[in-house]
């Protein structure tokens, strides 16, 4: 039999509707994964009891012939979504010891659906990185290895635990949150599947907050199938996320009809930028090809804001994160370092508890926010944020959906690209316009670097239209048939 | 836009976070490269666009204006660093 930790969410649910196995077989099979993925630092907190607990309650429904959408299915939770009772740590030491008395919404939908949580995965502090090399827990390491070189590769961030969790079989699928790249970047660094839905699709209540206008929450899953399962157990209306969208959750797994014919995908000129390895380049006229093949209508389209994107996004999320970080001052939660007055005491707390990327990024913030600079950099960036929304509903006029990589280089070795804050920056070059315009976006594994590493595709879809987006993504798996595994297997025992 | 040691001081006062005299050199450099890079957005003209907070377009729903939260202040208080008699307890501010 295969390992239940190999199994995708898809097979593992009807095996234990089947009653193949149970969620206690599937869950002892995970919690031993965790424990042996621990070389990885994919996880800050295990948390094995509360899901055998949670895997009791749900072969007892089983056997009671009920059955929830996610019934007894381990999952890795990313350590910026707030648990009941379970410490919340957003990779920060200014949070440590925090134990939030609520649930957010979106683990309160999965745990609503009868999914298992297996721990919260690791994430760059605040979900401010690109590489998980900035989280106070240590990095997080990347399960796959460069071909005949043993140096340990950066997983992606900031959701670098939940990916390489997922990617060593040490978790059936995890959520993350996506602020300019989060979700889809790591994906496409550990050679899983990354959605990030529309903002407003998934409510942001319990999140803690980096960029209010940009966080979205999505899942992280080793098919597009399992994406669809996820998001649709996530996804909903929120009346305590003013931003979260009254609109109805369709069953997104229904949309994987693999018939993309006559669809019109736009090819952005711009995307093809300077310093892209050519690798890079000849997968995506991969991607091309075989929409093609399969009936789809590449059109080229042109989005010519797009090297803006990156500045314009790192002055509105620092400055959105500096507004929102203002609450870590040492008298409700998490860390206090002692000072004279109280303004010494805050500052004494906020230089202790915030690593340096977070520090940066504060007072880049605070800076573009401050009396004469507002109207400068700020204002200037919101207006650049229109004309990028813009680009794409023009975009939108000529095509169904967007097909362009997921970044622009494969997973890269610990230490390298550390010493230039820029130079990380551009990691996310093709991900972070859809934050800016809100759009869901989608990476997809589709092939291998030369030496040996997972490389995505990215699809772009309309507002609220996750169901092409995924369509897409599906056509382009079954294509690819991308099935490689990374060096570092955790699951496998049971 | 090269920041100054004087500007990241102002900057690190306004966040509330001490930066040692010997880092604020190092950080103005930092700072000001970013800075710098951001700066190509002056290449565009954004006269006459409006600035976008959000891309939600739609005005905040408005709710009954009723009590929908609360009484849970041990639960609240349970995660502060120091507490007393029910309340947070900061470092003295009035003499």
């Amino acid at each position: 039999m295969t390992a239940l930790t190999e199994l995708t969410l898809a097979a593992a649910r009807d095996g234990l509707r089947n009653k193949a196995f149970s969620a206690r077989e599937i869950t002892q099979a995970h919690i031993a994964a965790v424990a042996a993925a621990r070389p990885l630092n994919a996880y800050i907190t295990e948390t094995p009891e509360r899901a055998l607990a949670m895997a009791r309650e749900s072969d007892a429904r089983l056997a009671r012939g009920e059955r929830l959408a996610l019934d007894g299915l381990p999952l890795a939770i990313k350590d910026l979504f707030c648990t009941d009772g379970v410490q919340t740590s957003a990779g920060s030491r200014i949070l440590a010891g925090f134990t939030p008395p609520y649930e957010s919404t979106v683990t309160a939908n999965l745990w609503r659906a009868g999914a298992v949580m297996l721990g919260k995965a690791n994430l760059d502090e605040f979900a401010m990185g690109s590489a998980n090399i900035t989280s106070a827990h240590g990095a997080v390491e990347n399960p796959w290895r460069r071909r005949g070189d043993n140096r340990p590769l950066v997983p992606g961030g900031s959701s670098g635990g939940s990916a390489a969790a997922v990617a060593a079989r040490a978790a059936l699928a995890a959520i993350g949150t996506d602020t300019g790249g989060s979700i889809r970047q790591p994906a496409s660094f550990c050679g899983i599947v990354g959605l990030k839905p529309t903002y407003g699709r998934c409510s942001r209540w319990g999140i803690v907050a980096f960029a209010s206008s940009l966080d979205q929450a999505g899942p992280m899953t080793r098919n597009v199938k399992d994406a669809a399962i996820m998001l649709t157990a996530m996804a909903g209306h929120d009346p305590k996320d003013s931003t979260s969208a009254p609109v109805p959750v369709p069953d997104f797994e229904a949309a994987l009809t693999s018939d993309v014919r006559g669809l019109r995908i736009g090819i952005p000129r711009e995307y093809r930028v300077d310093a892209m390895p050519g690798e890079i380049e000849a997968l995506w006229q991969q991607g091309i090809d075989w929409l093609k093949s399969a009936g789809a209508m590449p059109v080229e389209i042109s989005l010519p804001m797009t090297k803006y994107a990156l500045p314009a996004y790192y002055i509105i999320a620092p400055a959105e994160a500096s507004s929102n970080l203002a609450r870590y001052d040492g008298v409700r939660y998490g860390l206090r370092v002692p000072g004279e007055s109280l303004d010494e005491m805050y500052e004494n707390t906020r230089a202790q508890g915030f690593g340096a990327e977070v520090r940066r990024r504060v007072l880049i913030g605070t800076y573009v926010l401050s009396a004469g600079y507002y109207d400068a950099y700020y204002l200037k960036a919101q207006k650049v944020r229109a004309l990028i929304a813009r680009d794409f509903d023009e975009a939108f006029r000529r095509c169904d959906a967007i097909l362009t990589p997921t970044a622009p280089s494969a997973a890269f070795a610990i230490g390298e690209k550390m010493d230039d804050p820029v130079a990380m920056y551009l990691n996310d070059v093709f991900t972070v316009p859809v934050n800016l315009a809100g759009l869901p976006g989608l990476s997809v594994p589709a092939g291998l670097s030369r030496d040996g590493l997972p490389l995505g595709l990215q699809v772009i879809g309309r507002a609220f239209d996750e169901e092409t987006v995924l369509r897409i993504g599906g056509v382009i798996e079954s294509t690819a048939g991308f099935a490689l595994k990374p060096a570092f297997i955790a699951g496998g025992a049971a | 836009m090269a920041l100054d040691k004087a500007t990241v001081a102002r900057i690190a006062t306004l966040a509330r976070i001490k930066v040692p005299e010997a880092e604020q050199d190092s950080l103005a450099g930092e700072l000001s490269k970013i800075l710098t890079w951001i700066e190509q957005l002056n290449e565009i003209d954004t006269s006459g666009v409006e600035p976008m907070a959000s891309v939600v377009h739609m005005t905040l729903p408005m709710r009954e204006d009723v009590v929908t939260d609360g009484g849970r202040r041990d639960a609240i208080l349970a995660n502060a660093p120091q507490q007393a008699q029910g309340f947070f307890v900061v470092p003295k501010v009035v003499e």
